[in-house]
């Protein structure tokens, strides 16, 4: 069944091959650290990074997120260009940014552009855990808000896949601005009645999930992604309160109804293509 | 008693010092005029040197300062038939939030903001001015019916952040601080945010986002706390000092950045000095402020809002 939904080939447009090279993980065998079944790379790379025997999704990045999922040769990337600089003047901030872009092969820690599933267009955003963790500063929050506007404009759905340890340190009160930037922009978005779908994978935390991620008109979550706004230690040193295992897990959230659904990696691609066929115009499938 | 900051120890020395001179020409025969005018002069260059040149770690303990007046204080002194109201209408009331109606100069406008207690019970109370989600849709929901009667609303901001707690997450407090946060965005009334004191993270973004953001002088807007950004920064959170002057987090740097609007000056020595004063600064840019978007029409009330959140940033091409 797998194969029926990941099957075809999805390829990017526009990616650079030495970018491509990058995500290629060295070795040939991988332990999941969940279960400790030993996997051939390729074999997980496959399954999207979930794990064969006990369904933990491992991380995936945000050019394998987008390759398997937009028909193939469909997207096109935007803004690529666009980096970090220093407005606080921290001393070692550009190096750490630098090491970042040549580990991952990123120049910051989202990728946006246009694509398609099932010929379905939409305007995409996948954050990236490894850049920078994920953290939220000026280039992501412009990047994102540049997104919705261009999806407003061509009139098409915006769909995010969001992985973010919090702010941009660096970034300081900047960093918190991109919150209100991004969700003003989603307020013109959802006034034109346009359609946003958040999809929050593993972790979400802080100023993401207290703006974008939160305002879908559909709230997903993959399966014990960690999603929250305080982090668990501050919690537990401010309220002495024992929290329960699952707390601020997708299961957690979906649970205290935060979340529409909590949807498996695999049927993600089914789930978008179907939602969105359902909003289009008169809601006519296409 | 009053809180008295490290920094102003010197100024309040001297002045212990000048009252107690005048204290013995009044009750003996010695004349000690001349000594106490030398005092005094110096008390104001002294006074003019401390609270002149301000450190940013200064202004952070003037913007957590005991005697800090608080949003109902200001309140109190700016408008006039304030009622407040309560509750969100689907969990409970938050104290660490009050809102409500009021007259501003005849005008009828809608006042929320955080509440923080000024002694222990108080805080006890407010929880410390941290709001839980309910909070949060509370002061939405007052802000929805400021639209629904064409109402101006003004929000004061004062908090560390929003509660972190296990309740609070359960409630969505994520969610709760992201949707203010999208629908002030599309509010088409106008909309005045003053940071009066802590300006925390994503809890005083949830009551500020509007046409116009204004701060005091001597208070702080930051993504985290000093302490907090020293912890993560260098691992040791009582490098807070430094961290204050790395993150950039005064008014001066607010302003700098392009964040905020107005810095609204305070009585020397800070807001606690002069409560009546600090008023009266407020009320000078809330009036420009008001005058100048009263009438606008709503799209271009929406208009503005965007392009001002769409220019906050900073970054670079390669
Ligand atoms: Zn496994």
């Amino acid at each position: 069944m797998l194969k029926d939904i990941f099957g075809k080939k999805r390829k990017y447009a526009s990616i650079p091959s030495e970018q491509a090279k990058k995500n290629i993980p060295e070795g040939l065998m991988i332990k999941c650290s969940h279960c400790h079944d030993i996997y051939y790379r390729k074999e997980l790379h496959k399954q999207l990074n979930v794990c064969p025997t006990c369904g933990y999704h491992h991380r995936l990045s945000a050019w394998d997120r987008i390759n398997g999922l937009v028909d193939e040769e469909s997207f096109v990337e935007w803004d690529q260009e666009l980096v970090s600089t220093n407005p606080l003047g921290f001393p070692d901030y550009l190096e750490k940014l630098e090491k970042d872009r040549q580990k991952t092969g990123l120049n910051e820690g989202v990728v946006t552009g246009k694509g398609s599933i099932d010929g379905l267009p939409m305007a995409l955003a996948v954050m990236d855990a490894g850049f920078r963790m994920g953290s939220m500063g000026s280039v992501i929050g412009e990047k994102i808000a540049r997104a919705i506007e261009r999806a407003r404009e061509q009139s098409i759905p915006f769909i995010i896949f969001t992985a973010s340890g919090g702010a941009r340190m660096q970034e300081g009160v900047l960093s918190l601005m991109q919150m209100s930037k991004t969700s003003v922009a989603l307020e013109r978005f959802s006034r034109e009645a346009g359609l946003f779908i958040s999809v929050m994978t593993h972790p979400t935390t802080g100023g993401v999930t207290a703006s974008f991620a939160s305002l879908g008109d559909y709230n997903f979550a993959e399966p014990g992604a960690l999603i929250g706004f305080a982090g668990r230690r501050i919690i537990e040193q401010t309220t002495r309160e024992k929290l329960p295992d699952d707390f601020q897990t997708a299961e957690f959230l979906l649970k205290h109804g935060q979340l529409d659904k909590v949807v498996h990696r695999h049927d993600l691609q089914q789930l978008l293509s179907t939602l969105i066929a359902m909003h289009q115009k008169g809601g006519q499938p296409s | 008693m009053k809180q008295v900051l490290d920094f102003e120890k010197p100024i309040v020395n001297l002045k212990e010092k000048i009252t107690e001179l005048k204290n013995l020409t009044e009750h003996s025969d010695i004349d000690l005029s001349e000594e106490i005018t030398t005092l005094e002069k110096r008390l104001a260059v002294l006074e003019d040197d401390i609270y002149g040149n301000l450190q940013p770690w200064d202004r952070v303990q003037m913007a957590r300062h005991q005697q800090r007046p608080t949003t109902l204080e200001y309140i109190e002194e700016l408008f006039t038939d304030f009622i407040e109201f309560h509750g969100d209408r689907r969990f409970g009331d938050d104290a660490a939030i009050v809102s409500g109606v009021a007259y501003y100069k005849g005008r009828p406008v809608t006042v929320i903001g955080h509440q923080r207690g000024r002694n222990t019970k108080e805080n006890l109370k407010r929880n410390f001015g941290m709001p839980h989600p309910e909070g949060y849709r509370k002061a939405l929901r007052h802000m929805k019916q400021a639209e629904k009667f064409n109402r101006p609303i003004i929000c004061f901001i004062d908090t560390k952040g929003a509660d972190p707690g296990k309740e609070s997450e359960e409630r969505g407090q994520s969610e709760a601080i992201a949707r203010n946060l999208m629908d002030m965005a599309g509010l088409t009334v106008p909309i005045i945010c003053i940071v009066i004191g802590e300006g925390g993270s994503g809890g005083a973004l949830a009551l500020g986002v509007g046409d116009k953001i204004h701060m005091l002088e001597n208070s702080t807007y930051s993504v985290i706390s000093p302490e907090g950004a020293a912890a993560i920064l260098w691992k040791d959170s009582g490098l807070a000092r430094k961290a204050a002057e790395s993150m950039q987090i005064t008014s001066y740097d607010l302003k700098k950045l392009g964040v905020i609007d107005t810095i609204i000056p305070e009585p020397k020595g800070g807001a606690h000095r002069d409560v009546k004063q600090q008023a009266i600064y407020i009320d000078q840019v809330l009036e420009q402020s008001i005058d100048n978007l009263v009438n606008k029409d709503s799209h271009t009330l929406l208009e503005n809002r965007w392009n001002k959140y769409k220019n906050i940033g900073d970054f670079g091409q390669i």
